[in-house]
């Protein structure tokens, strides 16, 4: 098994419900957010200014330093390749926030560190991540690669995709859709 | 143009708009183990080497401080830590890839030698702090001291084993302080998404640095002519390593990766380059060893002067250092 998710940048109009939906559904403290919108613009005006929103959140690497560089553990990775945090092992030193090149993760005002679970226990139980339920344009698929006919099996098939800083080094599973 | 807006609240002011996690205490932890490791380093080097009646200071004296900075820099790790009372993690696991683990337990198990050694050399160090300087209050501090540690048996048994071994407790010593000096450096190269750390010069970087802030202080605190020359020449050596060093790494960057290309150009154009050349490299490096040279040749310059800067470049490197590193990353577009 191998959790991974999609994002169709086209289809994104940037309203944000995924990140209100992953804080109420993982209660996640004032303030702070596992995922979040990106607005991207480039080209120059007038000529060719292109514009697209990104909903990102830990990419679930399969090369995670975050687990790497932690000293106790509590940063690992469990079926599926999601990577989490056990709060009551974390000491939060914040080693593996200055590992994720994608500053993924947050100190949580109880002081261990949080991120983006994938919702497992939503996914484990049969259901999709938060997120993924609530987007009113059905931009987020999520899935098992392993699994050929899986949603997101199917779509990074049909469609090209990228995926963000590859040259770091932590092949991230959260694929971007052009 | 090429722009990221946050549209959404990830207005989390530790991480945007750039990583502001680890600061002061992280910096001072680092400054503690590399003058810890140099101070270690000589004391046990010139041990081996037979210097035990001559370099009374180096030797016996000096270890002092080590243990004490130890315990400093220990103290500083936990109270930074945001989960504090889970600190006890730490030690419960050991972590060989994860520079954070190793390190903490580096320093854990060199603070056995480093408290083994002043206390075995304490009544020398007595009289040599009597000799020197009479009205000390250290004096009776330390007699105490000493006076409290030798009434336990366990201890003087202690004291006798470690005479016993003591040539291969000064080896084993001597290659931990080397690993203590590394670790101030890996600790920071570890983290491939911040560039400007990432490159794997930056352990014998931070190593030659603490060696020479090591040297700095024993040149301080001595007042045996030989021996204030002998550092100030290792001491010149070590800046020069250090230049050298500094450059390659500039070097290295120019000819890096687009991401590294622009951690270089933090410290060439960008926000640290004049705090970067004039404190570190200016005031901390190369004046000192101009100091330390005209004093080899003769003139004369209060000797604490070229150790206090050579100090202070080497704390403000690790400032700048621990800053600038999460000032720089990928491009996540
Ligand atoms: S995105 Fe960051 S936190 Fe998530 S797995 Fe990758 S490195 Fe770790
Ligand atoms: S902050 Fe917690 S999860 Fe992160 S590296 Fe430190 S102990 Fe591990």
């Amino acid at each position: 098994m191998r959790f991974a998710m999609a994002m169709d940048t086209k289809k994104c109009v940037g309203c944000g419900d995924c990140v209100v939906a992953c804080q109420t559904e993982n209660n996640v403290p004032l303030g702070f957010a596992r995922d979040w919108i990106v607005e991207s613009v480039q080209g120059i005006y007038p000529e060719t200014v292109k514009m697209h929103f990104k909903s990102e959140r830990c990419h679930h690497c399969d090369n995670t330093p975050c687990v790497r560089t932690c000293p106790t553990g509590a940063s690992h990775v469990i079926e599926g390749g999601i990577v989490k945090v056990t709060a009551s092992e974390c000491i939060g030193c914040g080693a593996c926030i200055e590992a994720c090149p994608y500053e993924a993760r947050y100190v949580h005002p109880d002081g261990y560190v949080d991120k983006c679970t994938f919702c497992d226990h939503r996914v484990f139980a049969g259901e999709n991540p938060a997120c993924v339920d609530v987007c009113p344009t059905d931009c987020l698929i999520f899935g098992d690669l392993d699994d050929a006919n899986s949603p997101v099996s199917k779509v990074l098939k049909e469609k090209d995709w990228y995926v963000l800083a590859p040259e770091a080094g932590t092949k991230p599973q959260l694929y971007f859709l052009k | 143009m090429n722009e990221q807006i946050f549209v959404s609240g990830k207005n989390i002011p530790e991480i945007i708009p750039n990583l502001e996690l680890w600061g002061g205490p992280i910096a001072l932890y680092l400054f503690f183990g590399g003058l810890a490791a140099g101070i270690i380093f000589f004391a046990n080097y010139f041990y081996l080497r037979g210097r035990s009646n001559t370099m009374v200071m180096t030797i016996k004296v000096a270890p002092i401080i080590a243990p004490i900075i130890i315990a400093i820099g220990l103290i500083l790790l936990v109270a930074d830590l945001n989960h504090k009372l889970y600190f006890w993690q730490l030690f419960l696991h050991i972590r060989m890839n994860s520079p954070m683990s190793w390190g903490a337990w580096t320093l854990t198990v060199i603070m056995i030698p480093a408290i083994v050694w002043p206390l075995y050399y304490l009544p020398e160090s007595i009289e040599y702090i009597k000799q020197r300087a009479p009205k000390s209050k250290l004096i009776g501090l330390f007699s105490w001291i000493n006076n409290f540690v030798r009434q336990f048996k366990i201890i003087l048994w202690i004291f006798k084993v470690f005479e016993k071994n003591q040539k291969l407790i000064a080896y084993l010593t001597l290659y931990l302080s080397v690993i203590l000096g590394v670790y101030t450096g890996i600790l920071l190269s570890a983290f491939n998404a911040r560039p400007l750390w990432n490159t794997a010069i930056l352990g014998p970087l931070f190593l030659t640095s603490g060696i020479s802030t090591g040297a700095a202080l024993l040149i301080w605190l001595s007042n045996d002519h030989k021996e204030i020359k002998k550092f100030s020449r290792l001491d010149l050596f070590l800046i020069a390593v250090e230049l050298f060093f500094i450059i390659h790494m500039f070097m290295g960057m120019k000819a890096g990766s687009i991401a590294q290309v622009e951690a270089g150009l933090l410290f060439l154009g960008g926000p640290y380059t004049a705090v970067f050349w004039v404190t570190v490299v200016g005031l901390g490096l190369i004046f000192p060893a101009i100091l330390e040279i005209m004093e080899l040749g003769g003139l004369k310059i209060s000797v604490w002067i070229p150790a206090f800067l050579v100090l202070m470049g080497g704390l403000a490197f690790r400032f700048i250092m621990v800053s600038a590193g999460q000032f720089s990353s990928y491009h996540i577009i």
